[in-house]
């Protein structure tokens, strides 16, 4: 269980405003905002690595404020994974038990526990450069978990990966996080990846917190006008996987049938779609996406430049005022929405 | 197209090669000369000057009062070469050129300053008169060649320690570290190789001092003291074997440094 009371920090150019959080033990909290809103230094400051200038972090119970971080009991995961490039992936793992002065027997038995827990055995003599990324951000999990720490914390431990390992590492993360039920704080700026690992989700923004709740909360009741554009502006919608061929997948969103690169082969996922990503036209035509759906225009939205298009079929699009005028586009107007299946991003639900 | 951008490379490198040639060349031919000459000519000389224990305590000497000098270098570099690399703070600019200054600061004035601050009524040689003599004395050696060397350990250090993602540091602290583990398990063994070529630099920068030298402890006599003296009374024949032996040695030990450091 972590609290954090009426948090302050400045440090360089960002900052932390009276930032109050209560995550509950076991839980997999999500700390969602864009770049810059002070989400790492967040993160950092529950770790000890910079001590508040105003209020508390307490773990577990216990007044950690003025704690440094090796009596803090986290474990900390970097997006770049941060490997110790002098030590091979087997020496990684043991750093924390070594220091902690555990025999070496046990080290070596733990050590070889978590390396098949990560499926990550054969590299263990192997140094971090030599890996791929997907290879060196296991190692770095499992560096932090054979600590045992009280806390997890993770500072957009996908960011660097491919779509693919993406998908795998998240998957990862979830069954580590039901199997150790460790209590665990995820940074991202990446509404998938919030909306698929959180069971609660805080928005900070501009250094400050400015709605907690769950995903279905924060991505459905959006507090306000900025927490909407930031969570809120995305296709979301729920579907079935139906069959996936070559790893294209086919959904069943409800009314409409969606195209989409992904690994998964079947289940219940939720499906987001950019509005930047669809394109409208007035008559089908013969391209290279492979999404179509026909459908009326049911409100217009209007954001200067740009146009928010809804339509009944469920999809969000927006087009440039310009596109409005060329194609004499108006509400109650039937449309084409296509998109191609690589913009169709795919997040199981039932991990 | 490809064969005519390759053809301009290659003439590129074949320009890099001519000039490269001319530079190694020139520092070849100052090197190779004299130690040629020398074993041609001058076997006999040669081989007296290296059983001549004058010449070899003097020799045992330079090497070793830049040996301390720089072991001294490291003790206070190290923590300097750390909080440069890591910390800012207001005044750090002056602090860095402080650093430097030694490398710009004529010898010959280094010396003057060395020899008015650490002479038997200096500011530092008055108090220390009673336990430490340093004018003509080897102590006055060592302080003067670490008033020479210091930039070069320190500089080459202080890269070293930039170079490590402080982030590693903070994962280490995280697994358990204090400060001075993390320190010592994660920032030195990365600096590792920057600290072997500042040490390497900071000695070789230390042999080197003549001028810096001889205005504080002109005895006991440095090697390059010895030279110019035997230059001065016996010309070319009378320096020139110590020179070559010099320079052996020296060449020996960055070798041997050299390939230490690129090992790991």
């Amino acid at each position: 269980m972590i609290e954090i009371k009426n948090l302050y920090k400045d440090w360089e150019e960002f900052s932390l405003k009276d930032i109050n959080l209560q995550i509950k033990k076991g839980e997999y909290f999500v700390i969602l905002g864009p770049t810059g809103a002070g989400k790492t230094l967040l993160l950092e400051t529950v770790a000890g690595f910079h001590f508040p200038d105003k209020g508390e972090i307490w773990i577990d119970g216990e007044n950690m404020t003025t704690e440094p971080p090796e009596d803090r009991n986290v474990g900390f995961i970097y997006q770049d994974y941060s490997l110790f490039p002098h030590l091979n992936v087997a020496k990684n793992i043991e750093f924390g038990p070594k220091l902690k002065g555990m025999p070496k027997q046990d080290i070596d038995k733990e050590s070889n526990e978590i390396m098949r827990l990560l499926e990550i055995s054969h590299l263990s003599h192997r140094y971090p450069k030599t890996l791929s990324g997907g290879e060196q951000q296991k190692v770095a999990i499992a560096r932090a978990i054979i600590t045992k720490p009280n806390v997890l914390l993770l500072d957009e431990p996908l960011s660097a990966l491919d779509r693919r390992t993406q998908d795998l590492l998240r998957e990862e993360l979830k069954r580590i996080h039901r199997m150790e039920k460790l209590t665990s704080v995820h940074v991202t700026h990446d509404q998938m990846e919030a909306m698929a690992l959180a069971d609660r989700i805080a928005v900070i923004m501009d250094g400050r917190v400015v709605q907690v709740g769950s995903p279905h909360e924060i991505f459905n009741k959006p507090l306000n006008g900025s927490i909407a554009t930031f969570v809120g502006v995305e296709n979301i919608l729920e579907g079935e996987i139906k069959t996936n061929r070559d790893g294209i997948a086919i959904i069943d969103a409800g009314d409409i049938e969606l195209h989409a690169i992904s690994n998964y082969k079947k289940g219940k996922v939720n499906v987001f779609v950019r509005p930047e990503d669809i394109l409208i036209s007035k008559h089908a035509q013969k391209s290279s996406a492979r999404n179509v759906v026909k459908g009326k225009i049911t409100k217009m939205t209007n954001f200067g430049a740009i146009v928010r298009l809804q339509l009944d079929s469920g999809l969000i699009a927006s087009v440039t005022k310009l596109s409005v005028e060329d194609l004499k586009l108006g509400i109650g107007e039937e449309v084409y929405a296509s998109f191609k299946a690589t913009s169709v991003h795919v997040v199981n639900k039932e991990v | 197209m490809a064969k005519t951008r390759s053809l301009k490379q290659s003439k590129m490198f074949i320009l890099f090669c001519v000039a490269s040639f001319f530079g190694l060349f020139f520092i070849v031919i100052v090197l190779a000369e004299p130690i040629f000459s020398q074993l041609i000519f001058g076997l006999d000389d040669f081989f007296s000057s290296c059983t001549d224990p004058e010449v070899l305590s003097c020799i045992g000497l330079t090497i070793g009062s830049s040996f301390i000098a720089t072991g001294i270098a490291a003790l206070f570099g190290i923590p300097l070469a750390y909080i440069l690399a890591r910390k800012n703070f207001f005044g750090k600019r002056l602090v860095e050129s402080v650093v430097d200054l030694p490398i710009m600061v004529p010898h010959m004035v280094a010396g003057i300053a060395l020899f008015s601050v650490f002479h038997r009524h200096g500011l530092i040689g008055e108090p220390f008169f009673p336990i430490i003599k340093f004018f003509d004395a080897i102590p006055g050696v060592v302080v003067a060649m670490l008033f020479v060397s210091a930039p070069f350990f320190i500089n080459p250090v202080r890269e070293g320690f930039q170079s490590v993602d402080p982030r590693l540091e903070n994962v280490a602290r995280s697994l358990g570290a204090s400060p001075w583990k993390a320190f010592h398990r994660v920032a030195i063994p990365l600096a590792y190789r920057h600290i072997l070529s500042g040490i390497g630099m900071s000695w070789g920068r230390g042999i080197s001092e003549f001028a810096a030298v001889i205005l504080l402890a002109y005895y006991p006599m440095v090697a390059s003291t010895l030279i110019y003296e035997k230059f001065l009374m016996h010309g070319l024949e009378g320096s020139r074997p110590i020179a070559v032996l010099l320079m052996l040695i020296c060449l020996g030990i960055f070798l041997s440094f050299r390939s230490a450091s690129v090992k790991r």
